[in-house]
């Protein structure tokens, strides 16, 4: 167990612990009280074996923030992103130089445990994966169930209540909590999955094109759900789409790749207007006004 | 010729609509040829069933091509040619399995009787049961596979969840040796085993739970890790993002996802074994009373009772080959119920993977 360093106090230590009475603390608070982690890349290099996949990434992530991050496919963003909760390593012979801090702290000094970091920077995925064998209230209360400590049955309901509430799912779920989670619809699913992500109290929430698989209408509703999420939680979120990014992110991180077979590279970052209205690099003027990309 | 034959084809004479056969076209064609075929065999005084058989489907294909070929064209004439030779291929196949069945159900059955099931041979002279035997069957069976699978759905775990490099690759490569180790070499292995402990001459039902796990644990291995390399990534990955270490993934997500395919690799590796002979006849031996003790004592099952009812016949030889094939019977029964059992527990418990 590394010591805290910084600013996190005695509750992010508890929380680091995966107690039961931590977890009762992040869960409690009302929004506002509630403080979401920054995250802080310090040159960041990711490879594959030897494929050399994003190179010298300097950000920072503010809390409460919505954070896109847009460019063209294979530039690197769902690698960033992957590494930011240590799940980039989860692919064979995948590489990590340079520093991500989580409220200072650096995840992948020695001696942390990527199981405690994915505990407080949650992802949901590209594609909905409720679990095949769970049901609706299983799946939101995987992550209590799958995690350390022992939790009673009445916390459990009403985390899920609270989970699915926050999703704005509850009321589409609430008289069938026992059928299967792959018996919703899709963004019905892909909300349930953002449910059981945010069931674990994560400090930041990671979206890894949480709407390409969805229609206009289950994407609205996401977007209108990520708007609120934001009160309590850190957020990033990937998109190939430029109006989504335009509409549901505060900043905006444009990834670009010279060639391919060349790293990726973060080009600028910024608040999301000045972006999408006046970019100080070309690149990124090109690519938001769809010169190409 | 070929450029002639393209042109004159449906499509690309722009005409959508070709020549097509009647539905019943295939029956008729085949009902047609064998009696053909029948009549012409008949008249050559050379008549017989396999004969028949073989030239019906021999002149089944060759009408069907023709006819199709007339009326639709090459591309159909070739297609229904085809799966003419397919369904030949799949009946070929069938027949000998059907054959068996029939044979040793309807040899069988005479001696499968209430006796047969609930009795045993010991102070009986020519007549007796094979209680002991079939539970000897369960016993045996069982305990192996009581070995079998938790080391054989463990190490697939191993196998498609942490193994990697050489070690791995090694793994693989010994398990697939282990799949082809005969069975009679795997008996005596137990046998030279326990003999070293308990001397020469010993026999018990453990020593056949012992030799049979050796066949079965390779089995279950490789089925079971090809279940779960179904089971997709990114189940693992939400259940990795939601804080949940390896372990906890592994038995809470990825097991139950496969547990429907578990069951048939668990199913598949005791058919393999339910009915080995050889290795029980050197380590389980031959006896007449119910023995359930698998620590103390020989130990009866079905196959070598079979086995012996038919090579020691007793005073009565036809009762004794009865018995023989009632074990038989009584045998392919089991490895029926069992795989019926199994799936139904698949249907019930198959996860929609997404």
């Amino acid at each position: 167990m590394v010591e805290p360093t910084g600013a996190r106090g005695a509750r992010a230590d508890a929380a680091a612990a995966g107690s039961t009475e931590a977890k009762a603390d992040l869960g409690q608070g009302p929004p506002d009280r509630r403080r979401a982690a920054t995250m802080q890349t310090r040159g960041l290099n990711l490879f594959y074996g030897d494929f050399h996949a994003v190179q010298d990434v300097d950000i920072t992530i503010e809390p409460h923030k919505v954070t896109a991050l847009i460019g063209s496919s294979g530039c690197g963003k769902t690698t960033f992103l992957r590494s930011l909760n240590r799940m980039h390593e989860l692919t064979a012979g995948a590489r990590v130089e340079g520093e991500v801090t989580l409220d200072g702290q650096d995840v992948y000094a020695g001696g942390i445990d990527p199981v405690k970091v994915r505990r407080m920077v949650g992802m949901v995925f590209q594609s909905p994966n409720p679990f095949p064998t769970m049901s609706i209230h299983e799946n939101v209360a995987a992550g209590l169930s799958l995690g350390s400590g022992r939790v009673g049955k009445a916390e459990k309901d009403e985390v899920v209540e609270r989970s699915l509430r926050g999703a704005h799912l509850w009321n589409e779920v609430k008289d069938r909590l026992d059928r299967p989670g792959s018996s919703l619809s899709g963004g019905q699913q892909q909300r349930l999955c953002i449910a059981r992500a945010i069931a674990v109290e994560p400090e930041v929430l990671l979206m890894d094109e949480p709407c390409s698989a969805l229609d206009p209408v289950a994407t609205l509703a996401i977007e209108d759900l990520i708007g609120e999420l934001k009160s309590r939680y850190t957020i990033v979120i990937v998109t190939h789409n430029m109006q989504q990014a335009a509409r549901a992110s505060d900043i905006t991180a444009f990834f670009n790749l010279e060639e391919t077979g060349r790293p990726g590279r973060l080009v600028e970052v910024g608040a999301t207007e000045t972006i999408f209205t006046s970019p100080t690099v070309q690149a990124t003027e090109d690519y938001v006004s769809g010169r190409f990309g | 010729m070929e450029g002639q034959v393209e042109i004159r084809s449906p499509l690309v004479s722009r005409q959508l609509r070709g020549g097509t056969l009647p539905a019943r076209a295939p029956h008729g064609v085949i009902a047609g040829s064998l009696a053909l075929t029948a009549a012409a065999l008949a008249a050559t005084g050379a008549f017989g069933i396999g004969l028949l058989m073989a030239l019906g489907t021999i002149v089944s294909c060759i009408a069907i091509y023709a006819w199709s070929r007339a009326v639709e064209g090459p591309r159909r004439a070739l297609d229904r040619l085809m799966t003419f030779a397919i369904a030949a291929a799949f009946a070929l196949a069938l027949i000998p399995l059907l054959s068996l069945l029939f044979q040793v159900t309807k040899r069988g059955l005479p001696g499968l009787d209430w006796e047969f099931l609930t009795g045993t041979p010991r102070g009986v002279i020519g007549g007796g049961g094979a209680a002991h035997a079939i539970l000897g069957t369960v016993v045996i069976t069982g305990v192996a596979a009581a070995i079998s699978v938790p080391i054989g759905i463990m190490a697939a775990i191993y196998l498609n969840e942490y193994g990697e490099g050489r070690l791995r690759r090694a793994l693989t490569f010994f398990v697939d040796v282990m799949t082809g180790i005969p069975s009679i070499v795997a008996g005596l292995f137990a046998y030279a085993l326990f003999a070293i402990f308990f001397g020469p001459g010993i026999r018990l039902g453990i020593m056949g739970s012992l030799a049979l796990s050796l066949l079965m644990t390779p089995i279950v291995i490789r089925s079971a890790e090809e279940v779960l390399k179904i089971v997709p990534n990114h189940l693992r990955e939400a259940a990795y993002a939601l804080g949940t270490p390896k372990w906890k993934t592994i038995v809470k997500v990825v097991l139950p996802t496969a547990f429907a395919g578990l069951v048939t690799a668990v199913m598949l590796g005791i058919a393999r074994i339910v009915g080995e002979t050889a290795p029980l006849l050197v380590t389980t031996g031959v006896v007449d009373s119910i023995n359930t003790n698998p620590f103390q004592g020989r130990m009866q099952n079905l196959a070598v009772y079979a086995y012996s009812e038919y090579r020691t016949p007793g005073v009565m030889k036809q009762a004794s080959y009865d018995r023989a094939w009632a074990a038989a019977l009584t045998l392919i029964a089991i490895v029926m119920i069992l795989n019926l059992v199994a799936r139904l527990v698949y249907r019930r418990c198959k996860t929609e993977i997404g």
